[in-house]
């Protein structure tokens, strides 16, 4: 599928699908993740979440990055926080209007953004606070999140020119095409607090660099940023597609973010079992295991085949009151984890680290297949 | 001489170290790849943490970090010494093809991948705790001593070391029986010939980082070397 955007100066539609692929020219893997996050629900700007890709800026291309933050919206934290790409203005009449039929719509606005070089062929970014209405939920017998699910998808699906890029609760997803120290500017986050947030510099490597193929990728409370490349990705797509999903947005980490809402939510896995899912142990290295664990992930192998994720990977998830790091198996992909204080940090390079913590202590690399999940205290988000 | 290295990036670092001539010291190192990258007799000492691929084709000369290195440590270096006072990230040693690395703490994964050896070129990593797993993945020559001075309690190496190994060795002191070795490599007692080898290594660690030689001299030690010259010949064709 071919993306485009209208260029807001000459209202020309240009194609943004330009890249040439893996083979036409020699492209290193890269891609840089980060994140920190407060056990104490103590919210930070985003200055320093911004500040730890600078080292990390040769990981990137200028053409992705992306940040995730929880707890911003504390005054609106019962309402769902979509954030929207829309081509044109007819587009997101049109969206409007189908976000109406289903929900009260109790704040719509521009999300803020900073006039910047380095950004261009902006599109129109919006952020609304939604509270879907009861009636309908009751005419289609679904639970709210299962209803604001379905219409994320309607619209990434249906609605050419309309992007759902953030629909969780008190969280939201900032991303656009240009280099993460460059998008963490132009969208403000050094105003917004957060008790946690995660980064991304994108340097794509199969698949456009567009903006709605920034990181993260995020549905509901589950949002993903991601180094590395899917193997399995048809394999996993077709899985998720059978369950109402739908990738739309040309990016392999995409069905990662379904994989965890149809784990963690629908399925009601917990982190440990969806990490199992995801990177499961070889057979050989199952067959030596004390009997129980070996059981363990044999049942989760077998139940969940198809989703298992082949290939190189590191990956944050974020969600509310905590976050999950991991490897794929074989741990194709880097990945430092340190603490200091309530504060945990995760990056793909110590680097990254010591810019948000010079002091950071405790730095180590978890291995293939290990996640590392980092939880709030209760009570504190 | 001293080097700033904030606000370098890593080719304007490694023009700032080419110009200081024989010797210099980086004060905060943060995250430039490729320090050293291809030089020769130059000594550098490193304060913070470099980027990835330190000493990548190194040619000579002597590179000392005093903290921890990230991945890709001496990425196909021909000769030379880097000493990392702290732990080494993934694929240290990388097809290293001369040349010493000595590691005060853990190694990440893949330490000494593709390492190999020709005639007096004979590479050496030396790794004081533990390594990750694939250690020595596809080795075809030179020697990787791992101490085991860890105290976490894990195997002193992760899953599948030696897998692929054709040449060289990697010896481990400790207890290695946790640790599972695919069917073509043996690991056996070091060989007096072998003990000779890793008698030198074991001395100098000691001498760069502390530690009584002697003490750990007294091992046990486990040598792990393929099985034969070609051990995979039967695997994808009958050459």
């Amino acid at each position: 599928m071919d993306v485009f955007f209208r260029n807001g100066k000459n209202a020309v539609l240009r194609k943004v699908n330009i890249m040439k692929r893996e083979g036409q020219v020699r492209i290193p893997s890269g891609c840089a993740i980060s994140a920190v996050i407060s056990r104490e629900g103590r919210r930070m700007t985003g200055e320093k979440i911004v500040e730890s890709m600078i080292p990390m800026h040769d990981r990137s291309n200028g053409l992705g990055g992306g940040f995730a933050a929880y707890g911003i919206y504390p005054e609106y934290r019962d309402y769902y926080a979509f954030h929207i790409f829309f081509d044109s203005r007819d587009t997101r009449k049109t969206c409007e209007a189908l976000l109406k039929e289903g929900f009260e719509i109790v704040k719509a606005e521009h999300i803020p953004i900073r006039q910047i070089p380095e950004i261009t062929d902006v599109p129109l970014i919006w952020r609304y606070f939604l509270a879907p209405m009861q009636s309908v939920l009751n005419r289609l017998q679904l639970d709210a999140e299962e209803y604001v699910a379905r219409i994320v998808t309607k619209i990434n699906a249906e609605l050419r020119g309309a992007y759902v890029f953030s629909s969780g609760k008190n969280m939201g997803t900032f991303k656009a095409v240009g280099y993460p120290e460059d998008v963490g500017r132009f969208y403000r986050l050094e105003e917004y607090g957060a008790y946690c947030w995660t980064a991304h510099g994108r340097y794509p490597t199969n698949t456009p660099g567009w903006w709605g193929g920034a990181h993260p990728f995020s549905l509901l409370e589950w949002s993903v940023v991601h180094n590395g490349e899917i193997s399995s990705y048809d394999a996993n797509r077709r899985c998720v597609e059978m369950f109402g999903y739908q990738c739309t947005l040309q990016t392999d980490t995409e069905v990662m973010a379904y994989i965890a809402d149809y784990l963690l939510r629908r399925q009601g896995l917990t982190l440990e079992e969806t990490a199992s899912v995801m990177a499961a142990p070889f057979w050989s290295t199952i067959e030596h295991m004390e009997p129980q664990e070996a059981e363990r992930l044999t049942y989760l192998r077998k139940v969940f085949p198809s989703l298992l994720l082949t290939g190189p990977f590191s990956i944050i998830l974020g969600f509310s009151g905590g976050l999950m790091a991991l490897n794929d198996r074989l741990k194709l992909r880097s990945m430092v984890v340190g603490e200091k204080d309530d504060r945990v940090f995760i990056s793909s390079e110590e680097a990254a680290i010591r810019v948000m913590e010079p002091d950071a202590e405790n730095i180590w690399a978890p291995m293939g297949g290990e996640p590392v999940i980092v939880r709030l205290k209760e009570g504190t988000y | 001489m001293d080097i700033q290295a904030k606000g370098l990036d890593y080719r304007a670092l490694n023009e700032a170290i080419r110009a200081a001539g024989p010797s210099c010291r980086i004060t905060g190192c943060l995250g430039q790849r490729f320090i050293g990258a291809g030089m020769s007799g130059r000594r550098v000492e490193i304060d913070g943490i470099p980027g990835n691929a330190l000493g990548a084709y190194l040619g000579g000369g002597f590179l000392t970090v005093n903290g921890n290195a990230q991945d890709a440590v001496g990425d196909t270096m021909n000769g030379g010494s880097i000493v990392v006072r702290g732990s080494v990230g993934d694929t240290a040693g990388y097809a290293m093809r001369g040349g010493e690395i000595y590691v005060q703490g853990n190694a990440g994964y893949r330490a000494g991948i593709h390492m190999k050896a020709y005639q007096d070129q004979q590479p050496v990593i030396v790794i004081g705790g533990r390594a990750g797993s694939f250690l020595g993945e596809y080795q075809a020559g030179g020697t990787i001593l791992v101490l085991g001075l860890h105290t976490d309690g894990k195997p002193a190496a992760g899953y599948f070391p030696c897998t692929g190994q054709h040449g060289g060795r990697v010896i481990f002191r400790g207890d290695v029986s946790a640790i599972r070795f695919p069917d073509q490599v043996t690991p056996h007692p070091p060989t007096e010939e072998e003990t000779a080898l890793l008698r030198p290594l074991v001395e100098r660690w000691c001498a760069l980082f502390g530690g009584d030689a002697e003490a750990l001299m007294d091992g046990p030690f486990t040598v792990v070397t393929p099985d034969s010259k070609n051990p995979y010949r039967q695997m994808y064709a009958a050459n």
